[in-house]
């Protein structure tokens, strides 16, 4: 028998080992890798931490208040602060930032208000009333449309000479498989636009597991066939999201065009609070696994052995943020009541006859 | 004055609104050096480069989420759909996204970009090439549907369109591209989007009609002139949102309407239109509203297409039917 054109196995495994890990802190919080170390300062690591917990806190207020009827859609985040808050540590206020609907907290990091972050979840339109210097777009729930609508906004951000300013879009394990990931990925490397691409992979598409979504051994390998760097990173690492993420926004903002992290994580809690139930799916193995590795031990590990964080500073800060909360739910209470007409008038900026007659008819209802 | 066909129309007036406009790009499948497969958009490339006016990859939805994302960034996308029979790939960005932002938003951010694409029957397209999708459109809130008819409009529409704050879907009869001239002025004008125009006036008859239908209902118009029925024909011109303050007016005064349209029964925007004049007008009726449109299959095979698609003879057999009720 003649000898096969190309050896298969050969080529697959060349795939899989253009994807290594990276990673700085291991779960225990021990530095296994001081060459790629990031350089932060003391008040810099101690911010990253802060943004951790407060996540971690505005995830089990989220879950009460949703229990409580006081919020609609939430989308847990526990267990993914690091893949969140510590990549987004690494872009800057001018950055454009498409999320996806798990994405709040990063959003509030950006610059929307608690109180509307919540009205978006309640479902009223104040939510979206974004503050002038806020770059960004409501969390997305079309997943994968985030990817190319990014990809727009970068290619403008280019068209337009931005200097030192880029796009950042996620989405997850679940989303990788979308066909707008991959259009939003090969766009952006056609048109060398500054963008960088996550897909937080925390293992399950509500219930659908990570290796049914796709034969690829990483989830990074898809950067390949748009002809981009793809990144594979410890998602429950901080200081590996945060030195991975601030290289790729520098490459993106120099220039050189989009790139894709995937950052391996866990979401500890349900898809959503809208009735899922992990355990239908997901063994008590996996969940004692992933919590052993939560992002929050590594990091509080390795600062206090620093000396920079104490058990007394975290309890504050817990209750700092529990107060903010309160505050910012019943902030979220005193929103007007929507009215009808005013959708109507929302909805072009030159209406329609048809539109013209229903304010009108509506406004009548309303003043009665 | 010029004396242009459908096709220079639109790309008279995509150059003159970019050489007005420093914010409007143009982008598509083969739009750039090959100046589209219809030559939309000849000679855009070399008069504005490929920054302004490029070849995306092939992929209608990517295209979609570019041309949201440049909005948000200030600029005038205007992407064009190769035939809007691909429409489906990139439904999600034109309804789902882009149609729905200014709603979202609260009225404080608007999402500017044209969606341009070709479409109709009678010229022998393959498969997902001709189909009349705009009842599809249409019945999206938040976007705005144009049709036009004849080169003047389709001039003054598309740079209307442009202008416009919010999304438009630019719908270009293949049929009407190169069938016929008009006289087009050369200097920018507009035609106002949501207003139609009164094709030809009559007493005897309203017909309603839109994009290749126009013509047709103009030979019907003609050929019942010389057995004395005078047929006023209305062209929609933006079928989304539909300028009923003309329709009706014209039902009032001549008492009898007939629908047409190239899209199947089920389809288009005319059950809407009859709905809305049964409503507003029934009194002024004189005869049922007649209804002529192909019928509810998918579009034919190109060999039956001829036989498939409404046309003038059907329209003059509607009218006489109306008129002789």
């Amino acid at each position: 028998m003649a000898k096969q054109p190309v050896d298969y196995e050969a080529l697959l495994s060349t795939i899989e080992a253009s994807f290594p890990m990276v990673q700085i802190l291991d779960k225990d919080g021990k530095i296994v890798n001081e060459d790629i170390m990031p350089d932060l300062s003391d008040d810099e690591l101690v911010e990253l931490m802060r943004r951790m917990v407060w996540s971690r806190v505005l995830h089990d207020r989220s879950m009460a208040l949703a229990r409580q009827g006081r919020l609609g859609f939430y989308a847990p985040t526990m267990g993914q602060e690091a893949s969140q808050l510590a990549s987004h540590f690494a872009f800057k206020k001018q950055d454009w930032f498409y999320p996806g609907y798990r994405d709040v907290p990063q959003l509030i990091q950006h610059g929307l208000p608690v109180s509307q972050a919540f009205l978006w979840s309640r479902g009223h339109v104040e939510g979206n009333n974004y503050p002038e210097d806020l770059h960004a777009i409501p969390p997305q729930i079309i997943i994968g449309a985030q990817f190319i609508q990014a990809m727009g906004n970068a290619v403008g951000q280019k068209m337009a000479g931005k200097e030192d300013e880029v796009t950042f879009t996620y989405t997850g394990d679940g989303g990788s498989s979308q066909g707008d990931v991959y259009e939003g990925m090969n766009f952006a490397g056609r048109y060398k636009a500054p963008v960088v691409f996550f897909i937080q992979n925390n293992g399950y598409a509500i219930s659908t597991p990570r290796e049914k979504q796709s034969a690829a051994k990483a989830l990074a390998q898809k950067a390949a066939a748009a002809g981009i760097p793809g990144i594979q990173v410890d998602g429950m690492d901080p200081l590996a999201v945060y030195a991975v993420t601030k290289q790729a926004r520098e490459w993106a903002a120099a220039g050189n065009g989009p790139v894709l992290i995937e950052t391996i994580t866990s979401r500890f809690g349900p898809h959503s609070t809208s009735g899922d139930d992990p355990t239908r799916y997901r063994e008590q193995e996996s969940f004692d696994y992933w919590e052993q590795r939560d992002p929050l031990i590594r990091f509080r590990n390795f600062l206090t052995e620093k000396g920079l964080w104490s058990e007394e500073q975290e309890e504050k800060l817990i209750e700092e943020t529990k107060e903010e909360i309160k505050q910012a739910a019943k902030e979220a209470d005193q929103a007007p009541k929507m009215k009808i007409s005013d959708f109507l008038k929302n909805m072009y900026n030159e209406p329609g006859q048809n539109i013209t007659e229903q304010i009108e008819k509506y406004e009548a209802k309303e003043s009665k | 004055m010029a004396n242009l066909t459908m096709i220079q129309a639109i790309t008279e007036a995509l150059d003159q609104e970019m050489a007005r406009d420093e914010k409007v790009l143009v982008f598509g499948e083969d739009v750039g050096k090959n100046g589209g497969v219809f030559r939309a958009t000849q000679g855009l490339f070399d008069k504005y480069g490929e920054d302004r006016v490029s070849d995306t990859p092939l992929a209608e939805s990517g295209i979609g989420g570019m041309a949201f994302g440049l909005a948000v960034q200030g600029f005038r996308p205007v992407m064009e759909i190769q035939f809007f029979g691909f429409v489906f790939e990139v439904m999600d960005s034109i309804v789902g996204q882009m149609a729905r932002t200014s709603y979202r938003m609260g009225g404080k951010m608007h999402l500017p970009a044209v969606v341009r694409s070709p479409f109709g029957g009678g010229v022998h397209t393959p498969e997902m090439h001709a189909d009349s999708l705009e009842g599809l459109m249409a019945q999206s809130p938040g976007l705005k549907v144009v049709i036009p008819s004849n080169p003047y409009d389709a001039k003054g529409l598309l740079t209307s369109a442009i202008r416009d704050e919010d999304p438009v879907v630019f719908l270009e009869h293949m049929k009407l591209y190169r069938s016929f001239r008009d006289e087009v002025p050369e200097e920018q004008y507009t035609v106002p989007l949501g207003k139609a125009a009164v094709a030809k006036e009559g007493t005897d008859v309203t017909v309603v009609a839109y994009g290749y239908m126009v013509r047709e209902a103009l030979k019907a118009a003609e050929q019942l002139e010389k057995d004395g029925v005078s047929v006023e024909v209305i062209d929609l011109r933006t079928v989304s949102p539909i300028d009923y303050e003309t329709v009706v007016a014209s039902v009032e005064k001549t008492g009898r309407m007939v629908m047409v349209q190239e899209a199947q029964r089920m389809a288009g925007v005319g059950n809407t239109v009859i709905s809305e004049v049964s409503q507003r007008a029934i009194l002024s009726l004189e005869a049922p509203i007649g209804f002529v449109t192909a019928p509810d299959t998918v579009y034919p095979f190109g060999q039956a297409e001829n036989t498939w698609l409404p046309n003038a003879k059907d329209i003059t057999d509607s009218i006489k039917e109306t008129v002789e009720f």
